[in-house]
């Protein structure tokens, strides 16, 4: 019962977040709109007792991408002394775009003969999402840090200041 | 709650992010859309990794976060340094590459 109300409720905000991001004038407030959303979604893998996910879901995202996305705005308003435009266009495509996309998505749910049962819980989920990193996922855990690095790099070597 | 919950839970906020990368004019914009996706296919592998009862899904999703933060962190920065260069982030403007 709990577990169908707190779905409901996650569910109810991610989407209405979700929406406030794409139809928003503001770009500040969407970028907002965009952390509700995701500490939402923070709350959904709650439900599906995945507390380590939803735990970097808040710390990585909510926090780190949010913190960057409004970094960048600040910078570049500074840059430029004017507000960003954020408007939307070709708004009709859109709408037949996605909502396309979207009836086919739930037919094709709705068809699927996925009902699986819910297992339940075999230990402790953090534990085995720790070995399994360390151990079957360990090569690209490693690639995963290269990777980071390069970013980092690359970030760096871009917004580096003109001489 | 079911998988099929989940699953059209997830569907529907990819269709949103799809819309806001359609129609957004700024490229933070694009951006933020293009975030609303990956977010949601996230749901669909930690759904798929509960219900099967296998931690794979759950190990791939926390790949698919850090790779996501790397990409935000390089495509921002693109944003910034197109904004030096061109005075713009309007993603219609950016068109200097077409022959």
């Amino acid at each position: 019962m709990l577990e169908i109300a707190a779905f409901w409720t996650f569910a109810i905000i991610l989407v209405g977040a979700g929406l406030a991001v794409v139809i928003g004038k503001n770009l500040f407030h969407s970028v907002l709109w965009l952390a509700l959303a995701l500490v939402a979604t923070a709350g959904i893998f709650l439900t599906l007792d995945a507390e380590f996910i939803a735990a970097v879901q808040v710390l990585l995202y909510a926090g780190g991408v949010v913190t960057v996305v409004v970094f960048a705005i600040v910078v570049t308003e500074r840059l430029v002394g004017e507000r960003l435009s954020h408007t939307s266009r070709h708004l009709a495509a859109g709408v037949l775009v996605s909502g396309g996309l979207l009836v086919l998505l739930v037919r094709a749910i709705a068809r699927a003969q996925v009902s699986l049962p819910r297992p339940a819980l075999s230990g402790d989920l953090t534990r085995q999402i720790g070995t399994s990193l360390l151990t079957q996922f360990a090569l690209p855990f490693e690639l995963l840090a290269v990777l980071l690095v390069v970013g980092l790099l690359g970030a760096s070597y871009f917004a580096r200041p003109e001489d | 709650m079911g998988l099929q919950a989940y699953l059209t839970l997830a569907a529907v906020v990819f269709c949103l992010g799809l819309f806001g990368t359609v129609t957004r004019r700024n490229t933070v914009g694009i951006l933020l859309g293009i975030e609303l996706m990956l977010n949601a296919v996230n749901i669909n592998l930690v759904a798929f990794s509960r219900f099967r009862g296998v931690d794979t899904g759950m190990v791939f999703t926390l790949f698919a976060i850090c790779i996501t933060v790397a990409e935000i962190a390089l495509g921002l920065s693109i944003v910034i340094l197109l904004f030096r260069s061109r005075r713009t982030a309007t993603a219609d403007h950016i068109d200097w590459l077409k022959g």
